[in-house]
């Protein structure tokens, strides 16, 4: 082959090997594709819930995507103790009346933002941390009555899922 | 073109064997290379019995695919069924007991002989060159080892299989941006479930046939350079070495049984002792366990992720304790391998090893006070050691004269 010849191969292997390359990428994307959760398990991200046997002070806890969320019907001085307070103590800040959309009602994800134990808090009984919402026993964390983070490991707030209220004593999840 | 050219390329069909043997031989070369690397291999003559874990170690590899698969005839992948049916292993099918607590005990022994070759590796310097990638496929296998063990604790899905995997495949979530994602893409789901038990069982099985493959690879690399020794000194005549066999098979043989005894004592007396009893209750994806541990081979690792106090630098810590072993052949600036004639680098790898266990001990005492300052100090001399102390004692110590193998020998005896 003569010298004048070698640019052009050059540019035949080049593409080749491009294109190649591209086709093989793209084979991956139904391998990747169909790690994520299917149609069966998408079709459960949605769950109602009627809230009319909660009284003021008790919480529900719900199955959501697998997760469960708490659904914490709130006392006046919880929502009282949620709202006096300076964002600047706040880790992760975030203001009570941007996370509900009814005050007595916060519903929120029940999982530790840390690495996903369920915090402690929802019955009667347990220990509820140092600021009267949530404690996980896994390393620490402490949330108070809006479920934002005050004290140990997790980076951020319990997640408020999407909601909507149907009417005034049943709301949609998801 | 003449079959002359092609001499040195064409393989020829000779063998030293006749008969079948040489029948077979001449066509797979299997006969002759087993012979070479197994029968006659020179090995230095004066190993110690720290040479014999990698062999028990494998031992314990051999061990854990066949329990392995006689579980896996009985096992079911299935959020509903799993826990269940290995309650029928244990109950229901014959010797189905002696199998499951075979297994579950081996990985631990698993880990102790891997622990010890590892410290052997470190001791002796058989990290140094020209060994390098023996060392690195073996730490390779180690992060195998501990991704496999892993994924199998999660199969009885118990209390403990359950959050432990769900704090495990959080660690993921720590990753900026598409940490989620990936996370809800590893499971196959928005949380550990039917979905991630299935792919963990897949992958379970996996991983352990990839460390079968990691231990040809080890072993291939080993037999270009041949064993490292006490003296960290290359034998100098066939007088200072002996056959592999039968020298180092009885020898290996010996130490294994001794090693497999204690193991026997373990799973006929204390099966249970090294597996915590929450995960004989079934996962409930609603309540966590008050205290959750990792399996004792996890804890060192558990404590350098708790010790940071941030979720992804604690994740980064953990995984770079481990690839940061992989950099010591470079950092290590000693010319002498063996920590027997290393007065000041011997004491930092004896420190090393009681480190590791005082890392395993606050791993799995709860992450408060005390326990987190030492595990703080203990992280803090894991990466001292690796990226200072070899480096800097490389050229601050006057190391001995390091002994032929011949002089060792005769010095041990007087």
């Amino acid at each position: 082959m003569s010298d004048s010849k070698k640019p052009r191969r050059d540019f035949i292997k080049l593409s080749a090997m491009t294109l190649g390359g591209v086709g093989a990428a793209s084979l991956l994307i139904p391998f990747i594709s169909s790690m994520n959760p299917g149609k069966d398990t998408l079709a459960l991200a949605s769950t109602e819930i009627d809230l009319s046997p909660l009284e003021e002070g008790q919480s529900l806890t719900v199955i959501w995507r697998g997760k469960p969320v708490f659904i914490k019907h709130r006392t006046k001085s919880e929502i009282d103790s949620a709202r006096n307070i300076s964002l600047e103590d706040l880790p992760d800040a975030e203001e009570d009346s941007a996370r509900v959309q009814k005050d007595n009602w916060l519903v929120v994800l029940g999982v530790c933002t840390h690495l996903g134990c369920v915090p402690l808090g929802q019955k009667a009984s347990d220990t509820k941390g140092d600021y009267g919402g949530w404690f996980c026993p896994c390393h620490g964390s402490h949330y108070d009555t809006s479920g934002r983070i005050r004290k140990g490991p997790a980076p951020t707030n319990l997640p408020v899922p999407p909601y909507v209220f149907l009417t005034d004593n049943r709301i949609k999840i998801g | 073109m003449s079959s002359n050219e092609l001499q040195g390329y064409k393989k020829t069909l000779n063998s030293p064997y006749t008969g079948i043997k040489g029948w077979i031989d001449s066509r797979l070369p299997l006969i002759r290379m087993m012979e070479a690397e197994y029968l006659k291999f020179p090995v230095p003559k004066s190993l110690n019995y720290f040479w014999s874990f990698g062999g028990i170690a494998m031992f314990c590899l051999i061990g854990l695919i066949l329990t392995g698969i006689f579980l896996g005839f009985h096992y079911k992948p299935s959020a509903d069924d799993a826990f269940d049916s290995v309650e029928r292993i244990m109950r229901d099918v014959s010797f189905g007991w002696l199998i499951r607590y075979l297994h579950a005990n081996l990985v631990s022994f698993f880990f102790i002989a891997t622990f010890i070759h590892i410290f052997r590796a470190l001791y002796f310097g058989s990290y140094k060159a020209p060994r390098e990638l023996v060392y690195i496929f073996g730490l390779t296998m180690f992060m195998l080892m501990m991704a496999t063990a892993f994924l199998g604790y999660t199969l009885p899905w118990g209390q403990m299989s359950y959050w432990g995997a769900t704090v495990i495949t959080n660690l993921f979530s720590a990753i900026p941006v598409v940490g989620d994602a990936i996370l809800t893409l590893l499971l196959g789901d928005f949380t550990v479930g039917d979905s991630a038990v299935n792919r963990f069982y897949v992958l379970h099985w996996l991983l352990a046939f990839a460390i079968v493959g990691l231990v040809v690879f080890h072993v291939i690399t080993l037999h270009m350079t041949g064993s490292n020794n006490p003296t960290g000194t290359e034998p100098q005549s066939w007088d200072e070495t002996v056959s592999f066999h039968p020298y180092v098979t009885i020898k290996d043989l010996n130490a294994t049984i001794f090693f497999f005894i204690i193991l026997a004592f373990i799973l006929f007396y204390y099966p249970n002792i090294l597996g915590h009893s929450d995960n004989y209750i079934k996962a409930n994806p609603m309540v966590t366990p008050a205290h959750i541990v990792p399996e004792w081979y996890f804890l060192p690792f558990y404590a350098i992720l708790r010790a940071i106090p941030d979720k992804l630098g604690g994740v980064i810590a953990m995984f770079s304790s481990i690839l940061a072993l992989g950099l010591l052949p470079w950092l290590d600036t000693s010319k002498v391998r063996s920590c027997l004639f290393r007065p000041i680098w011997r004491y930092c790898v004896l420190l090393f090893a009681v480190n590791f266990l005082i890392l395993m001990y606050v791993g799995g005492k709860p992450a408060e006070g005390l326990y987190v300052l030492i595990s703080r100090i203990g992280t803090a001399y894991w990466f001292l050691f690796i990226f200072v102390l070899a480096p800097l004692v490389g050229f601050l110590e006057t190391p001995r004269q390091p002994l032929t193998i011949t002089n060792y020998l005769q010095s041990k005896k007087a």
